[in-house]
């Protein structure tokens, strides 16, 4: 949802797909299917995650999966790699016995003309116009393929069981979350479990090395295999990943996000490494929120929105397309925010606030903003912009290095999360599941957690008085449960977040700060959830959401923040929040210093003579 | 939970007595099928009723009672472990500990001559102290609770058998009196497990204590996020554990009249088996202290069952390992087949 325009028109039908004019995809490769999709349904408690998805991807082509958050993208890969299985609906792939192709087969470019009825309609009947029998006579003709290949025809249906069957199948999937063991070298991970070994059976290192250069020199990483996982850099180690990729000969290849942690020159030689390996004819699943990469990168397009394929259209389609298609519904109707009139006095003042990393550079720095009673604060960045950082830094989780923390103009004890709570403040922290609820406790453990000291009479637990409380807070959020007993584990997501949010109403919050309040969400539990934040505000709490949902930022937010690689990179009232402004400012410094404005040259400015204080009193300290 | 547990296994009970000769006619499926519906519980009914049939002398009043006197030890030190346990931690100087603190008590009191209920405060302290040390280690040391606790094991036995110089030490009378009977049949031992028992239960369920383990246990992320002092509650909670663990070393202390440095080896994992077969998990979060209470009367039953028996004492053991492993798997499998 990068560089997205905010004149998103109204009202888009769900017909979307028909309404793309009809567009040739002429700079679509004319390869032979490797992996098709076929109305693939999956539903997990309380959500559908996918409706009915069709996707198909051919040999040698840059797939661009596009999609809001929550759209079934993740449910979607996972499903390929094993991890999933689906509820209804076929995945179909091309033989193991097929070979994976080798460099030596000429590429097949754009170049190839795209003739008359062979070429698929990107219109709603192209699931049914079976592709395996347009393509066989298409491949036929082409005098570049190599012989022995059987063309088309070979697509069976296929269940992918495990990360061992996507792997026989050829597939290789690349998460945002690494795979990688930091203790081993990067040789030993590119052949962990699968070392080449010797007569006498122990492992065969130097052949393993070898191999390893190669395998680097490929991913063009300048590092030596014998380098342990741990010292390197989040981009080198996606060069890894994908080096380890390509040691397993995959033919299809799902990169979830590749390029959200990397910086504009990574970017550019992930790029190169992409287009290398879709000209020796890998099928490239790309999953990207930034726009801009689609036309750079992509071949075609197929856009999720709840759960669906609404469209699959070629990577030449307009930005604004795109986002017409992936959003497709009135932002106003989702995101119900009643603005107050007037915000209420300044409850959080954070000044100054700073925390040094380890080596790279600062996790936040000199963050300076203030809550006021009655509002929500939306807070924006990229991922790793250190905003989950700076929310627990102000909680009390994490310490921070220098600034201050102030609620009502008292200042607040540093790395104190009880304090934190004394006065007021509340986490609903990112990872649900992880770090906001106890799974296996009852519902009603859950709610009265953030107030057991307070439940407490010499030593004693009123329990009458939790049941009491937890029962008034689970009907005011309408929980639906069998019961306060049931375990939280068998609520659904939406749910469970209720009960996060509820734990922190029952601690008499005042400002709740809200990370990534509806990820993975279904969208009406997300409403209610939009709902529940009004309510706060009206009765003069605060809100400081998190979140990496653009469209929810800009529908919820009194003002937005943006963060842009730890520091605040600018604030935004209602009005000026638009997708371009925001991303504007997410983007400030992350990808390259090329669009420096005298803003962000006094910003770098700062950044270095931070970097140079920080760097004294390391010395002074040894 | 507790609640349901009973009334399901009173109801399985009445539901069962009609058919009983169907099950008596293939007891290996029956025993499997009690245990299975009705958790640990079913698992000792099963048992008393499988040993009652094979031994006459088996439910006799005074056997009995020899049962719970030698399921007390074993219950207290397992008491005291169901907190470590339920906090997602685990606790192996339990036996170390007892052993040190009836040391201290019968050194105190006999080698010292200090009034007694001195030597057994003194005794209790060091038991709490002790527990605390390995608490600091896991807290603020951030070791890993297994070696934290082995590596007080070694130093509790250690310190045990420096202070009694290798020999026993005798107890003096007036907690000897705690190994005896009350009016010639109540063995007090008993009446010590139940009172412990009592008292963990409270601790586990109704004490700020308690409800923070259970949190801490089931995440210890989403505890610390909701404001409990998590590495203070360790030091509580393994203080404790190195309480009940004195307690235990002083009843065994004073049913054997003597303290012996190296009494209670082996015993913190006949506590943990115990806490285990109770029902609770060693991943944290669940555990109660009627389980436990369950847990350690079963391996008690067992072993008093296999004596009458004359099994020998080799197969006995052999018999005790099977016993855990079943009773865990079939736990394993009611939860499963309850989610």
């Amino acid at each position: 949802m990068t560089g997205v325009n905010d004149d998103v028109p109204d009202g888009i039908p769900d017909s979307a797909p028909a309404d793309v004019p009809g567009r040739a995809p002429d700079d679509v490769p004319d390869g032979r299917e490797l992996l098709r999709v076929e109305g693939v349904t999956k539903s997990f408690p309380g959500v559908r995650a996918l409706d009915g998805v069709d996707l198909s991807l051919r040999r040698g082509e840059v797939h661009v999966l596009l999609g809001e958050n929550g759209a079934g993208k993740s449910t979607l890969i996972k499903m390929l790699s094993g991890a999933h299985r689906p509820d209804q609906g076929r995945i179909l792939a091309a033989g193991p016995d097929v070979p994976a192709a080798g460099p030596d087969v000429p590429a097949t470019g754009p170049d190839v003309p795209a003739t008359g009825p062979d070429v698929p309609a990107t219109g709603p009947d192209r699931p049914e116009a079976g592709p395996t029998t347009k393509s066989t006579p298409r491949l036929g003709a082409k005098p570049t393929t190599r012989p022995g290949t059987r063309p088309g025809g070979d697509l069976r249906e296929v269940h992918i069981r495990s990360a061992q069957d996507a792997e026989r199948l050829g597939i290789a999937t690349i998460y945002q979350e690494f795979t990688l063991v930091p203790g081993l070298t990067v040789a030993e991970n590119l052949f962990l479990g699968r070392q080449p070994r010797t007569r006498l059976g122990l492992i065969d290192k130097k052949t393993m090395r070898a191999r390893a250069a190669e395998l680097l020199r490929r991913v063009r990483l300048d590092v030596s295999p014998d380098t342990p996982v741990a010292e390197l850099g989040i981009a080198r180690l996606q060069m890894v990943e994908i080096a380890k990729a390509l040691s397993l000969d995959a033919r299809v290849l799902i990169m979830d996000e590749p390029t959200a942690v990397l910086t504009s020159e990574e970017v550019s030689t992930l790029f190169g490494i992409v287009r290398e390996l879709r000209d020796a004819g890998v099928g490239i699943l790309f999953i990207t929120h930034h726009l801009e990469e689609i036309g750079a990168l992509g071949d075609r397009v197929t856009v999720l929105r709840d759960g669906r394929s609404v469209a699959q259209v070629p990577a030449s389609t307009g930005e604004d397309e795109l986002i017409r298609l992936m959003v497709g519904r009135d932002i106003a109707e989702q995101y119900p925010r009643q603005r107050p009139d007037r915000p209420g006095p300044p409850l959080l003042r954070v000044r100054g606030l700073t925390r040094h990393g380890r080596g790279t550079g600062p996790v936040f720095q000199d963050v300076d903003f203030e809550v006021r009673a009655g509002e929500v604060v939306g807070l924006a960045g990229l991922v790793g912009a250190g905003r989950t950082e700076v929310a627990r830094a102000v909680f009390g989780v994490d310490p921070y290095d220098a600034g201050t923390v102030e609620i009502d103009g008292e200042r607040l004890a540093r790395g104190d999360v009880r304090a934190a709570m004394r006065a007021g403040l509340g986490l609903v922290p990112e990872d649900r599941k992880g770090q906001g609820l106890v799974l296996d406790a009852s519902l009603q453990d859950n709610l009265t957690l953030a107030r057991l000291t307070r439940d407490t009479r010499g030593g004693l637990v009123d329990r009458g008085a939790q049941r009491r409380r937890a029962a008034t807070v689970a009907e005011q959020l309408k929980v639906r449960m069998s019961g306060l007993a049931q375990s939280a584990r068998t609520l659904s997501g939406g749910n469970q977040q209720k009960i996060v949010i509820g734990k922190w109403l029952l601690a008499d919050t005042r400002l709740l700060i809200l990370d990534e309040p509806t990820r993975g969400i279904d969208v009406g539990a997300k409403v209610e959830i939009y709902q529940l934040i009004n309510e706060l505000t009206a009765s003069g709490r605060a809100v400081l959401m998190i979140s990496s949902d653009l469209p929810e930022v800009l529908g919820m937010s009194d003002r937005v923040l943006v963060m842009s690689q730890g520091r605040l990179a600018g604030e935004l009232t209602a009005e000026e929040a638009t997708q371009d402004a925001v991303m504007e400012l997410a983007l400030h410094t992350a990808h390259g210093t090329d669009r420096g404005t005298a803003h962000g040259t006094d910003r770098g400015a700062g950044r270095r003579n931070h970097t140079d204080k920080s760097a004294m009193e390391g010395s002074d300290v040894r | 939970m507790s609640a349901e547990l009973k009334t399901g296994a009173a109801a399985e009970a009445v539901g069962r007595a009609p058919d009983r000769e169907a099950g008596g006619r293939r007891p290996a499926a029956w025993f499997s099928r009690a245990v299975l519906r009705n958790g640990p519980l079913g698992g000792l009914a099963a048992l008393v009723v499988v040993m009652a049939a094979l031994s006459k002398d088996f439910l006799n009043g005074q056997n009995l009672l020899n049962v719970g006197v030698q399921a007390s030890v074993t219950a207290i030190l397992a008491f005291g472990v169901t907190f470590v346990i339920v906090s997602a931690g685990i606790d192996l100087s339990v036996g170390s500990v007892a052993g040190l603190a009836a040391t201290v008590v019968a050194w105190a009191a006999t080698g010292q001559g200090l009034p007694v209920w001195i030597a057994v405060l003194l005794g209790l302290a060091v038991g709490a102290g002790s527990g605390l040390l390995s608490g600091a280690l896991v807290a603020y040391g951030k070791l890993p609770a297994f070696i934290a606790t082995l590596a007080m094991l070694s130093v509790g036995r250690g310190l045990a058998l420096v202070i009694s110089g290798g020999s026993p030490i005798p107890f003096p009378a007036s907690v000897s009196r705690l190994g005896d009977t009350l009016g010639g049949w109540l063995p007090v031992p008993v009446l010590v497990m139940i009172g412990m028992g009592l008292v963990a239960a409270l601790i586990l369920a109704r004490t700020y204590a308690g409800r923070a383990m259970f949190a801490i246990g089931g995440n210890e992320e989403a505890a610390r996020l909701s404001g409990i002092h998590v590495k203070r509650r360790k030091l509580v909670i393994y203080a404790l554990s190195g309480l009940f663990a004195a307690v235990a070393g002083i009843v065994l202390a004073a049913r054997l009249t003597s303290a012996q440095p190296q009494a209670a080896t082996g015993y913190e994992l006949d506590a943990i088996a115990a806490v285990v077969i109770g029902g609770a998990s060693l991943s944290g979060g669940s555990g109660k202290a009627s389980g436990t209470l369950i847990g350690a009367l079963i391996l008690a039953v067992l072993r008093n069952g296999l004596n009458l028996l004359s099994v020998s004492a080799f197969w006995q053991q052999v018999a005790t390992g099977l016993v855990i492993a079943l009773a865990v798997l079939l736990d394993t499998l009611r939860r499963r087949s309850t989610r």
